[in-house]
């Protein structure tokens, strides 16, 4: 696939991670709904993006079909995953299986459905060891338990023994922590990690993902809609939305200068715990109407009727990202972006 | 001047009872609110706020009866509704509910689906006004109206409505009988970021049109300083620290507010991180801790933390935390 490249310094790496064009959609009775519709991103060594955006705007499909978890009816509908030197949209299941826990795992939102109500915790972590590496049983124990040590689980040879049902909601996060991480994968995948947790258990684990991707120099995919878990662990950050990229560029410059309308829209509307709102008039600067159903998903731009600086050309031609600072790429006919008309 | 709500004391209590071969017994007590006290006047808002289990919404159902709380006083206007509303007397009973009305967090889940949204805010009006039924239908569009709805939509069904669009519904519902006091249970929860900003809106500008005093309940702690002129938090059942919004966010008094404040991750990055960590996790308000209940956790206990329950003292101005070594 022909595509404009950012000009990569030499001394860089390629990326561990490629997307590329990554089109996912799902053929319904009512029609075909795009939810991820020629997305790219990428992540290097050791690096941590951020991929934020509201319910539908395809965030979790598109990290769940980089280990080909996507569930029907999706079907891939373009696009590559290039991760460690092969495209994942080609491989086998069979092959995917030996990726899949062992180089690239995944932490889902909600710990206690990702849990095997009737399993121990020791035999779902031994399982996945025994059947990437083949240990014995006694060998996986033990590595479980130093697992579970590690995540910061107390007394982890006797927890081995228990049942999802006994621990409480933080510490089935901390056993998923533990499960990713038992391979010690190269690519860490987080779907919304705590927002099933409340506040002082989502900064231990917060704290707990940062101090590990630093310990075991893993990249890191963190999935989130809530701005400040973004600025606290991305190095990286890609704002999608409506199956779309609005804006790709690091943490700092997504923060401090966001260009693309959606990014700034949706920085400013979010109420902020270290700004006093007595006293002065108290009205948030909100995005009218609301995101757009994918199953008659907007023509032209995808956010062109809630976008305040809309002109007639965004209903009808979409924007493709195109770089406007190194490594800041925006998609927006009003920031310079080329695009191409849609019926 | 006499508060439009004042509760003083309110306490429920469940208790844990075990069956065995014999009967059944009583072993423990959930403590799922207990001795909760606080005013408000109108046009204010008190935010409640604290982790899941701590007794937030218990709290908010029983001001409404809708748990039945087991001591206390609900005044209103300086007069205890709670013996009318736990009363005979439906008629003395439903005027005191028309005064004080609740939204649910799911307006999916409240909403009945098979009835138009028309249908739905008559029903309070069935309720509370059956006298002059010519005017609902009136009423029920000036109502979809205030809320930023279209009337002509009224006719149609939940289903076919966004989250945000039902949740101006639940609004809507509860503002029909022109109520005082409106606790909102996490009202923009389940609601997308940049729909959540619409509907805070809504309540700020309902408040000022209206007047109405919100209570409202919130984990999300950065919504709670933007909506809120007083606030309170709750740990096992307890109010903890209770006063104005900026002084408490300013500066917490009680290491647990401390902690809470300091555990949303701020949407700035290389935000200097001051996080005053908390050990272990929120005990179960069965096994409450003797003495403070949070001391387990708290990294300033002293001695005295382990056996003595501390009071509520005033702290700042406007704050008062139930500390035996504020910070």
């Amino acid at each position: 696939m022909a595509r404009q490249q950012a000009p990569v310094p030499a001394r860089q790496p390629p990326p561990l991670l490629a997307v590329e064009g990554l089109k996912v959609h799902f053929h319904t009775r009512d029609g075909v709904v795009r939810a991820v519709d020629g997305v790219d991103f990428q992540v290097g060594a050791g690096q941590t993006l951020g991929i934020v955006g509201e319910s539908g705007s395809g965030k979790t499909i598109a990290c769940l079909t980089l280990l080909g978890l996507a569930p029907p009816p999706a079907r891939i509908a373009g696009g590559h995953v290039l991760f460690e030197g092969e495209d994942l949209l080609q491989q086998s299941d069979q092959r995917l299986s030996q990726i899949r826990g062992r180089r690239m795992a995944m932490i889902f939102q909600n710990p206690a459905t990702s849990l095997n109500p009737i399993l121990s915790i020791g035999q779902q972590l031994t399982e996945i060891l025994r059947w990437h590496t083949g240990a014995s049983r006694q060998t996986a124990l033990d590595r479980a338990a130093a697992l579970l040590a590690l995540v910061g689980i107390s007394d982890p040879v006797a927890r081995l023994r228990q049942y999802p049902h006994e621990l409480s909601g933080g510490m089935k996060q901390r056993v998923g922590i533990a499960r990713a991480l038992l391979c010690e994968p190269a690519l860490l995948l987080a779907d919304e990690p705590t927002t099933a947790l409340d506040v002082t258990i989502q900064a231990q684990i917060l704290d707990l993902l940062a101090e590990l991707r630093q310990r075991l120099a893993m990249s890191m995919v963190l999935v989130t809609h809530d701005m400040g878990v973004v600025a606290r662990m991305a190095d990286r950050i890609t704002v999608m939305y409506a199956g779309r990229v609005c804006e790709t560029a690091d943490a700092t410059t997504i923060f401090n200068a966001p260009q693309h309308p959606y990014t700034r829209a949706l920085l400013e509307s979010v109420p902020r715990i270290d700004h006093s709102y007595s006293g002065a008039r108290r009205v948030l600067p909100s995005i009218a109407g609301r995101p757009p159903d994918l199953l008659h998903a907007p023509p032209g731009c995808r956010f062109h009727d809630r976008c305040p600086e809309a002109v007639p050309d965004c209903r009808r031609v979409m924007p493709r990202e195109h770089l406007v600072a190194p490594g800041h790429t925006v998609s927006c006919l009003r920031r310079g972006s080329p695009g191409e008309a849609t019926p | 001047m006499t508060p439009l709500l004042d509760v003083r004391g309110l306490r429920k209590h469940y208790p844990v009872v075990k069956r065995g071969l014999i009967g059944r017994r009583q072993t423990r007590v959930v403590r799922a609110v207990d001795d909760v006290s606080f005013v408000l006047q109108a046009g204010e808002t008190l935010g409640l706020v604290g982790e899941s289990g701590c007794g937030k919404t218990t709290t908010a159902r029983s001001i409404l009866d809708l748990v039945r709380a087991d001591a206390g006083e609900i005044r209103l206007d300086g007069k205890d509704v709670r013996p009318i509303l736990q009363g005979a007397d439906r008629a003395a009973m439903l005027a005191v509910r028309r005064r004080m009305q609740y939204v649910f967090q799911d307006p999916y889940l409240s909403l009945n689906p098979r009835w138009t949204i028309n249908e739905a805010l008559r029903e309070p009006f069935r309720a509370h006004a059956p006298q002059d039924q010519a005017e609902w239908d009136n009423r029920i569009a000036v109502l979809l109206e205030t809320v930023g709805l279209e009337p002509r939509n009224g006719v149609r069904y939940p289903h076919e409505f966004s989250g945000g669009q039902r949740q101006r519904v639940g609004i809507a519902r509860a503002l029909a009988v022109e109520p005082d006091v409106v606790l909102l249970d996490e009202p923009v929860s389940a609601l997308d970021i940049s729909v959540r900003a619409q509907i805070l809106n809504l309540l700020v500008s309902l408040q000022d049109r209206l007047g109405v005093a919100y209570v409202y309940i919130s984990h999300d702690l950065s919504s709670v300083r933007f909506i809120s002129t007083h606030v309170a938090v709750m740990y096992l059942g307890r109010i903890v620290e209770i006063g104005a919004v900026d002084e408490i966010f300013a500066r917490p008094r009680h290491h647990y507010t401390a902690a809470l404040i300091s555990a949303i991750p701020v949407p700035s990055p290389g935000a200097v991180d001051q996080r005053v960590r908390l050990r272990g996790e929120v005990p179960s308000a069965i096994n409450r801790p003797s003495g403070c209940p949070f001391h387990p956790r708290c990294a300033a206990a002293l001695p005295i933390c382990r056996e003595q329950d501390p009071a509520l003292q005033q702290m700042g101005p406007n704050t008062k935390a139930a500390c035996h070594n504020p910070a």
